[in-house]
C-alpha cells in the first residue's frame, strides 16, 4: 500500500489533468483547475520545508565548528534578519523606503547582477581554451558561431556596409537563424517535446517509480 | 607562440574586463540597424488601439537588468505614448521589486499623470509558474486578489472590465528564462490565442525563432541588441545603445580568443608532428 | 380709436376714481395678454416641435440580434452579433450597449458597451444551462434608441469535447498506444535495441576516477522544481549514480535548488544506498537544500566545487545562465564532468566545458538505458516510432501547404 497509493494518486491527477485539456465540461474542469490551485499553494509551501532544512543544515555546521563555519554564522543571520523585516514590516514591505527595499536594491540586486556579469569573462576564457576545430562539423560550427556573434553587433555594420546587402554579416547572421539554426532548433524540440511525453507517460502510468523509495 | 599555450586566464579576464569599461567610459557611438525581429515588434505594438488595457509580464531579476531593463523602459514608453493602461505581473521571485522601481522611474518623471490603479498597476509575484498562467485565463483578479503592495485588486479602477485574456488586446513579454515566453507561448498564446510580442536574452533568442516564424509571436528583441535596435526604431538613446560599444569589443574578443585557441592548438600538434 | 379702457357709456355708480382705476387695471391686463400670449404662443410652437428635432437626432434601433453558444467550452459564454444601426449624418451612432436579463420583460443587468464600428460581443459572464434575454440599444449624440426587439431565450451549454483538438488526442492516443504495445513486447522477450550513449557510459567512468582521488562525487539534478521533466529525469539518474557510490564506497554530494526536488533527492539517495545493500553508508546530510535563487544557488555550489574539490561532477536536468559558470569552475579544478541537458541554449556551453554532454532527449533516455528494464525500453521505442510519424506528417503538410491544401495545417492547430 505504500507504493501504490501513491502511484495511484500520481495516475489519477495525471489522467485527469490531460483530459482537461480535452474535454471543457465542468465535470472534469472545475476538479483540474482545483488541482492546478492546490498545486500552487504546494509548492509555496514547500518553501518553509527548504527553509527549515537550510536553518538545520548551517547550524548543525556552526556547531561543529566545520571549515568555513564563520560564512555560515553570517549566511544564518541574513537569512534571520531578512525574513522578520520583511515579516515586522507587513504586506507592503517591498514599497519604496523600507528597510526591505533597501537590502533588495542594494544587496540581492547588486549581487545577483555580479554574478551573472561573471559569465562574459567564463566565456571568453572557454572560448581561448576548449573550442577546438578538430573535425569539418567542428569547423562549420566555429564558421557559424563567428558570422552570428559578430552580426549581432553595430561594429559589423560599421566594417561590412561597403558590401551589398545579402554579404554584409548581418544579414548573414539573420539567414543563419532564420534557416538551418531554426531547421535543428525545430528538431530538437519536437524531439525533447517526445521526451517530456515519454516520462511523463511513465511517471503516470507507474511505470517509472524510482522516485518512491524503498523495496521493489 | 608559448606565452599563448600557457597564457594564465586571468589576462584574459582583464583584456575583457577592459574591453567593456573602456567604451562604457568613452562611447564609440557605432550605428545601429533595426533587423526584422525588431521591427515586427514595433509595427505589433503599434496596431494596439490606443486607450487599451495592456497585459504586460516582465519575468526577470535584478541578474538580466542590462538586457531587460532597458526593453522594458522603452516598451513602457511605447505604450504609453499610445495611452495605453498597463496591468502588470512578474512570475519572477527576485523581480517584483526591480520591476516596480523601473515602471515607477518611467511614469514618474516622464508620465506624471497616469495614476496607480487608474492607468497602472503592478500585480506583483505569484509562486506557480505555468499554473499561474492558467490560472489568469479563469479569472485574473481571482488570481491576484492583491497588488504587488497588498491592495485589493477588485476595487481598483484598471481592473474594471479585466476579466481574463480576452479582457486584452495583446501580451508584452520580457523574459530572462523560465517561466517566461516558451511557458507563455505553450500556455497562454496556444490556448487563449492572445496575440503576443516578447523581449528574451540573447542566449535564448534563437530558441523563439520558430515561434516568430509561426507567427505565435508576432515581435520578438534579442538580447541588448534587440533592445538597442529598439530604442532606435523609438528614436531614444538608452543604456542599450550605450551598451552596443562595449558588446561590439567585446564579442569581437571572444572571436579572437576562438581563433587564437585554434592557433595556438594547431602550432602545437604541428610541433609535436614534428 | 378711443384709448383704451374708454367707454362711452355713462359713468358707474362708484365715481370717478373707481372708474378710472377699472380703466387702468382693464388697459394693463390687455398690455399683459399682448405682450405673453405670443411668447406663449411661440413657446407653445417650440414645444411642439422640438421632440420631432430631438428624435431625429437620436441613431436608428439596430436589429438583427442574433446568438450563438461558444463552442468548446464549459458553457460560460454566449456570442452575439447585430446589425448595425443604419447611421447616417443625422442619426450618428457613438456606442452600443448590451443588455441582458432573465426574462423578456427584464430586470436588465449591462453587459458591456462597444464602439460604434463593433457588430459583435460575447458574453462570458452567463452561468451555464440558464435562460438569458438580450437587447442591444444604440447610443448617439442625439440620445438612446432601444432595440425593437428582445432576442431569446439564449442557454448556454457545456461541450463534452474540445472539437479542435483531435489531432491532440489522435498523436496522444497513437502515443500511448506505440508505448504500450513496444512494453508489452519487451516483456514478452522481444528488448528493442538501444544504440551507445557515451555520456551516460562515461557516468561510471567518472564514478570510478573519483573513487581512485578520494575525493566525492557532485551531483546537481538541474535548477529548476519537480514540475519540469528535465528535474525528474535527472532525479532519477540520481538513483543510479547513488548505487555506483554506494557500491565504491566514494561520498557523493547533491546540493539541490527547491525543496520538493530536495525532498526526493534524499529519498532517491537512500534508494540507491539501499538498492546496493549498503543502507548503513548513507549519510542523510549528502543531500542539502540551498536556495531557489539561481545564482545564489551558483555561488554556494562553485564554493563546494573549490572548497571540496569533487573529482567527478555530473549535471544532470534543466540549466541555464548558471551552466557555464559551473562547467568552467569545475574544469579549473581538473575534475571530469558529465552534463546533459534538454535547454537547447545550454548545450553549447557544455558540449565546451565538459568531457561529456547528453543532448536532448538522451537526457530522457538515461534512465531507461541506465536501468535496462524492458518496460522503460519500450517506452523508448514507442517515442521513437511516434518521431518516424511526426516526419511523414511534415513531409506530408510541407507538400499539401505548397499545393495551397490547408485542410491538413488548420486540423493540426489546437484551439
Amino acid at each position: 500500500m505504500k507504493r501504490e497509493v501513491p502511484l495511484f494518486i500520481t495516475a489519477a491527477a495525471g489522467l485527469l489533468i490531460i483530459l482537461s485539456f480535452f474535454v471543457p465540461h465542468q465535470i472534469v474542469s472545475v476538479p483540474a483547475d482545483f488541482l492546478q490551485q492546490t498545486a500552487l499553494i504546494l509548492r509555496a509551501f514547500g518553501f518553509v520545508l527548504g527553509g527549515v532544512n537550510v536553518l538545520l543544515v548551517n547550524f548543525d555546521a556552526i556547531y561543529k565548528r566545520q571549515p568555513g563555519w564563520i560564512y555560515k554564522v553570517v549566511l544564518v543571520a541574513s537569512l534571520i534578519a531578512t525574513v522578520v523585516i520583511g515579516a515586522v514590516e507587513g504586506r507592503g514591505f517591498l514599497n519604496p523606503g523600507t528597510r526591505s527595499k533597501w537590502i533588495y536594491d542594494n544587496l540581492y540586486a547588486n549581487m545577483s547582477a555580479t554574478m551573472f556579469a561573471l559569465l562574459a569573462f567564463f566565456i571568453a576564457s572557454a572560448a581561448f581554451r576548449a573550442f577546438r576545430i578538430r573535425t569539418l562539423e567542428a569547423g562549420l560550427l566555429a564558421v557559424a558561431a563567428i558570422i552570428v556573434m559578430l552580426g549581432r553587433v553595430p561594429l559589423s555594420n560599421l566594417l561590412t556596409a561597403w558590401l551589398p546587402e545579402w554579404a554584409r554579416l548581418q544579414a548573414l547572421q539573420e539567414w543563419i537563424l532564420n534557416v538551418p539554426q531554426n531547421a535543428s532548433k525545430r528538431a530538437i524540440l519536437m524531439g525533447a517535446a517526445l521526451g517530456v511525453m515519454a516520462t511523463g507517460l511513465r511517471v503516470i502510468l507507474g511505470i517509472e517509480r524510482t522516485y518512491l523509495s524503498g523495496e521493489e | 607562440m608559448t606565452f599563448l599555450e600557457k597564457l594564465d586566464r586571468r589576462w584574459i579576464f582583464l583584456a575583457v574586463g577592459l574591453l567593456v569599461l573602456l567604451p562604457l567610459l568613452f562611447p564609440l557611438a557605432l550605428p545601429l540597424f533595426v533587423t526584422p525581429p525588431v521591427a515586427a515588434f514595433v509595427k505589433a505594438v503599434d496596431s494596439i488601439p490606443d486607450g487599451s488595457k495592456v497585459l504586460m509580464s516582465c519575468d526577470y531579476d535584478p541578474a538580466s537588468i542590462p538586457e531587460m531593463v532597458p526593453m522594458t523602459r522603452t516598451a513602457l514608453r511605447h505604450l504609453l505614448d499610445k495611452r495605453c493602461k498597463l496591468v502588470i505581473t512578474v512570475l519572477w521571485t527576485g523581480g517584483p521589486g526591480l520591476v516596480d522601481r523601473v515602471v515607477r522611474q518611467i511614469i514618474e518623471k516622464e508620465y506624471p499623470d497616469r495614476k496607480y490603479g487608474v492607468d497602472f498597476v503592478n500585480l506583483g509575484y505569484k509562486a506557480g509558474d505555468e499554473a499561474v498562467m492558467l490560472a489568469m485565463g479563469q479569472g485574473i483578479v481571482n488570481t491576484f486578489p492583491r497588488d504587488y503592495q497588498g491592495n485589493d485588486t477588485r476595487s481598483m479602477p484598471i481592473m474594471n472590465g479585466v476579466r481574463d485574456y480576452s479582457s486584452f488586446p495583446m501580451l508584452v513579454n520580457i523574459s530572462a528564462g523560465y517561466p517566461g515566453t516558451k511557458e507563455w507561448v505553450q500556455q497562454v498564446q496556444a490556448r487563449f490565442h492572445l496575440p503576443m510580442v516578447a523581449g528574451v536574452t540573447a542566449v535564448s533568442a534563437p530558441e523563439y525563432y520558430p515561434y516568430l516564424q509561426s507567427h505565435q509571436l508576432l515581435g520578438l528583441l534579442g538580447g541588448m541588441a534587440g533592445a538597442a535596435e529598439y530604442e532606435k526604431a523609438r528614436n531614444e538613446k538608452g543604456s542599450a545603445t550605450r551598451g552596443m560599444d562595449a558588446q561590439s569589443l567585446a564579442h569581437y574578443f571572444v572571436a579572437l580568443c576562438i581563433l587564437l585557441g585554434n592557433l595556438v592548438q594547431w602550432t602545437k600538434s604541428r610541433r609535436t608532428v614534428a | 380709436m378711443p384709448p383704451l379702457g374708454a367707454c362711452p357709456r355713462a359713468q358707474s355708480a362708484h365715481g370717478p376714481r373707481a372708474d378710472r382705476t377699472r380703466a387702468r387695471f382693464r388697459q394693463g391686463l390687455l398690455s399683459f395678454a399682448l405682450a405673453v400670449v405670443p411668447v406663449a404662443a411661440l413657446a407653445a410652437a417650440l414645444l411642439a416641435i422640438a421632440p420631432a428635432a430631438a428624435l431625429s437626432d437620436a441613431p436608428l434601433p439596430p436589429s438583427g440580434l442574433t446568438w450563438r453558444d461558444v463552442p468548446n467550452d464549459a458553457g460560460r459564454a454566449i456570442a452575439l452579433e447585430w446589425k448595425a444601426s443604419p447611421a447616417d449624418s443625422s442619426h450618428p451612432v457613438t456606442a452600443y450597449f448590451v443588455e441582458r436579463a432573465t426574462a423578456p420583460g427584464g430586470p436588465w443587468t449591462l453587459v458591456d458597451s462597444v464602439a460604434a464600428e463593433t457588430h459583435q460581443k460575447t458574453d462570458q459572464g452567463v452561468r451555464r444551462d440558464t435562460q438569458y434575454y438580450y437587447r442591444v440599444t444604440a447610443l448617439g449624440p442625439g440620445g438612446v434608441t432601444p432595440a425593437l426587439s428582445v432576442t431569446g431565450p439564449v442557454v448556454a451549454r457545456s461541450e463534452w469535447f474540445n472539437s479542435t483538438r483531435w489531432s491532440v488526442l489522435v498523436t496522444t492516443a497513437m502515443f500511448f498506444a506505440f508505448v504500450l504495445y513496444f512494453i508489452s513486447q519487451a516483456q514478452a522477450g522481444k528488448k528493442p535495441f538501444v544504440r551507445r550513449i557515451p555520456g551516460i557510459d562515461a557516468i561510471e567512468e567518472a564514478v570510478g576516477r573519483a573513487t581512485e582521488m578520494g575525493r566525492p562525487v557532485l551531483f546537481i539534478p538541474g535548477i529548476r522544481d519537480i514540475n519540469d521533466i528535465q528535474t525528474v529525469a535527472g532525479l532519477v539518474i540520481l538513483e543510479s549514480v547513488a548505487r555506483l557510490t554506494a557500491k565504491y564506497e566514494t561520498p557523493i554530494a547533491v546540493p539541490v535548488s527547491y525543496p520538493i526536488p530536495f525532498t526526493i533527492a534524499e529519498e532517491m539517495v537512500k534508494s540507491g544506498y539501499l538498492h546496493a545493500g549498503r543502507p548503513d553508508q548513507y549519510d542523510p546530510s549528502s543531500v542539502r537544500f540551498i536556495s531557489p535563487e539561481q545564482f545564489a544557488y551558483v555561488a554556494a555550489v562553485t564554493g563546494i566545487i573549490m572548497r571540496d574539490r569533487p573529482a567527478a561532477h555530473i549535471f544532470m536536468g534543466s540549466f541555464y545562465a548558471e551552466s557555464l559558470l559551473l562547467a568552467e569552475t569545475g574544469f579549473a579544478t581538473g575534475a571530469i564532468q558529465v552534463a546533459g541537458t534538454a535547454n537547447i541554449p545550454q548545450l553549447p556551453f557544455f558540449v565546451v566545458a565538459c568531457d561529456y554532454t547528453l543532448i536532448g532527449e538522451e537526457l530522457y533516455a538515461a534512465s531507461a538505458y541506465l536501468s535496462g528494464e524492458p518496460k522503460l525500453v519500450g517506452s523508448l521505442k514507442g517515442g521513437d516510432l511516434l518521431k518516424v510519424v511526426a516526419i511523414v506528417v511534415i513531409v506530408i503538410g510541407c507538400a499539401l501547404e505548397t499545393a495551397h491544401i490547408h485542410w491538413l495545417a488548420q486540423w493540426m492547430v489546437p484551439r
